[in-house]
């Protein structure tokens, strides 16, 4: 067991280092940089300027600088925001896209797995239906609709809810975003309980279980559960990636300030070390999340424990 | 005569097309998207039919839904009918070519794992594990960008080679306004393909590892068939049906990562339009003009609705076995 964390934590630092490796010549091939502003700077500045953050010196060696540095965990300076350091823009912008993605994640679980159990249990009743059609708009109505024109509703209108910003500390702010971003995840995840739920309900020993008079309820918390949501944990590893880039548009939607808007600033800027530092970390997350996710799956079924 | 017609069986493909034609839910998604697809693809190519969707008036800006602007215009009084069509028509081509581009390399990936196996697939597999550790959507922005400056290449190339090298001008500018708006599209095409085929892949192989176990495949081995006729004329066409369904479910997939990247203003750049462009413009001014944001979404989101509907029901007919119910 401790083994195959082991391992598939040293498989993660070999996807981080092919991330670094890939985000790095990308983002130097890019033919806008930091200092190719539309207002000319002199070239003996720029010169300057390209020598004191290294930028002179060939790709090769920057790269292994790079490399270098951040094994020692220095994320290097920003480019664009001036004298500030990477490790710093993303000390105060993450902890704002943390709380959101976490506030979306429980929304999600809390309405996609009830909403699935219950499609399965009332399986081709209008109920059914009914949560797989809402679970079929969560898929196909786009975050950057459904956003707008909850922030106009909620927002504008009916002046109920904050139609825009943030406030760690309120939570009124924190849901419409949240539920914005969490609403595919929980669309995808009530589909996956149902076809995990109803998996187990059609087993034998439910069939035994209700001979035996159990209570529908008990059959499906204790007989059920357990079996019925290995389809469902195995999403949250993903989902976890979805809610990540789905930040991005959120928190454009809502203006935000979290890590997201730094990025995309900073790839029109060209500015590499925030844009490798937001990329490691994200895949760090991700990376982190499908190590967590098989665990559970691993402790809800465990058949997989034999494996080697 | 009687007996050899009962007596001739039905085959896997006749079966599926009578469950899916049984299927009410994915039969309405093909009418959708037949009629959406139609009115996207044909109608803007019959001249003088729909208006300009780039002509801009003042005289008839912000204009409700009407008789003779049938989904209103926008703020500059170009009239939204014609955008959502023309739009649609790029969306529709990057989902469909990005999903050409991502099931091929999937398919040739995926068929190449599962049937050299041993270190091969090792190697393979591995490279598929760590490309789906990366964070997708930051990557395909990544590399959409890196690769926009060869467009200007890219346009020069196609127009020199449609119009010809000593072509006139006029003619040259003439190539230059339809080849264009096909040649900017093509790093979205590269960067999404070439991150999107991950998920076939893995599919791919296990077909192929399954059918590669079987008799026939030892039979067809054993007449001394080469690798490739074996891999593309015996066990392909049996992995097919999950291929099938999931193109169709990677194509929905597609169209919203494009439309959400052209929602925060990397994808698809104008004088193009795309559906993610004008919901993203219709979002804006929500507020007093919401035929704006209505009738893109509208039509981006039935299209989805019915490829997702439409690759559940090929699923069910194909696979029975994997039916939800």
């Amino acid at each position: 067991m401790i083994r195959q964390i082991l391992n598939r934590l040293g498989q993660g630092l070999l996807v981080l280092f092919v991330l670094f490796t890939l985000t790095f010549f990308l983002v130097r091939s890019l033919p806008t940089g930091p200092f190719k502003t539309e207002r000319a700077i002199p070239e003996h500045i720029q010169a300057k300027m390209e020598a004191y953050y290294g930028l002179d010196q060939p790709l090769l060696v920057q790269y292994q600088k790079r490399l270098v540095n951040l094994l020692s965990g220095d994320l290097g300076l920003s480019l664009r925001l001036e004298g500030r350091e990477v490790s710093e823009i993303i000390s105060q912008s993450f902890p704002v896209s943390l709380q959101l993605g976490l506030v979306a994640i429980v929304l999600a679980i809390t309405i996609g797995v009830p909403l699935g159990i219950l499609a399965a249990w009332r399986k081709n009743s209008l109920t059914d239906y009914g949560a797989m059609a809402l679970a079929m708009v969560g898929i196909c109505i786009p975050s950057f609709v459904i956003g707008p024109v909850l922030a106009d509703q909620f927002g504008r209108r009916m002046e109920i809810l904050p139609a825009m910003g943030w406030s760690p500390l309120s939570p009124a702010f924190w849901i419409l975003p949240a539920l914005t971003l969490g609403l595919i995840s929980a669309a995808y995840l009530s589909r996956l309980t149902r076809a995990g739920m109803l998996e187990t309900l059609n087993q034998d020993f439910v069939r035994t279980a209700r001979a035996k008079g159990v209570s529908e309820g008990r059959i499906l918390s204790h007989h059920c559960l357990r079996g019925g949501l290995i389809p469902a944990v195995a999403y949250i590893g993903p989902a976890f990636a979805a809610i990540i880039s789905g930040s991005l548009v959120i928190e454009s939607i809502f203006a935000i300030p979290g890590l997201g808007t730094h990025f995309i600033k900073s790839i029109e800027t060209g500015d590499e070390p925030v844009i490798t530092g937001v990329v490691l970390l994200y895949g760090s997350l991700i990376i982190l999340a499908n190590i967590a996710t098989d665990l559970l799956g691993v402790w809800l079924n465990p058949r997989l424990r034999s494996t080697r | 005569m009687t007996t050899t017609e009962l007596e001739k069986g039905t085959s896997l493909w006749h079966d599926a097309t009578l469950r899916l034609k049984k299927n009410h839910a994915a039969m309405a998604g093909v009418v959708v998207l037949a009629v959406i697809f139609l009115a996207c693809l044909v109608l803007p190519s019959i001249p003088d039919l729909l208006q300009d969707p780039n002509a801009q008036s003042l005289a008839l800006k912000n204009r409700p839904p009407s008789g003779e602007h049938w989904f209103g215009t926008d703020h500059l009084g170009r009239d939204i009918f014609s955008r959502v069509l023309y739009g649609g028509r790029i969306s529709i081509a990057v989902g469909i070519i990005t999903t050409a581009v991502s099931v091929t390399i999937g398919v040739c990936w995926g068929a190449l794992a599962g049937y050299a196996g041993g270190r091969t697939d090792d190697a393979l597999m591995r490279v598929v594990d760590i490309l789906y550790a990366l964070p997708f959507l930051i990557i395909v922005i990544l590399l959409g960008k890196a690769i926009e400056p060869w467009t200007v290449d890219l346009t020069n190339w196609a127009v020199d080679l449609f119009a010809g090298k000593e072509a006139s001008v006029s003619r040259q500018n003439e190539t230059r306004t339809w080849v264009e708006p096909i040649t900017t599209l093509v790093p979205l095409f590269i960067a999404i393909g070439a991150l999107s085929w991950l998920t076939v892949s893995r599919i791919v192989r296990a077909q192929v590892q399954n059918v590669a176990k079987q008799d026939f495949i030892e039979a067809a081995r054993s007449l001394g068939l080469g690798h490739a006729r074996i891999l593309f004329r015996h066990i392909l066409p049996n992995a097919l049906g999950p291929i099938i369904v999931y193109t169709t479910l990677t194509i929905p997939g597609i169209m919203l990562f494009e439309a959400t990247l052209s929602f925060l203003g990397l994808g698809v750049k104008p004088p193009n339009s795309s559906w993610g462009i004008l919901i993203e413009e219709g979002a804006n001014r929500m507020a007093s003009n919401p035929w704006l944001l209505f009738f893109p979404s509208l039509f981006f989101a039935s299209t989805l609705f019915a490829l997702n509907f439409l690759g559940d029901g090929l699923r069910d007919a194909l696979d029975p076995k994997s039916s939800k119910d």
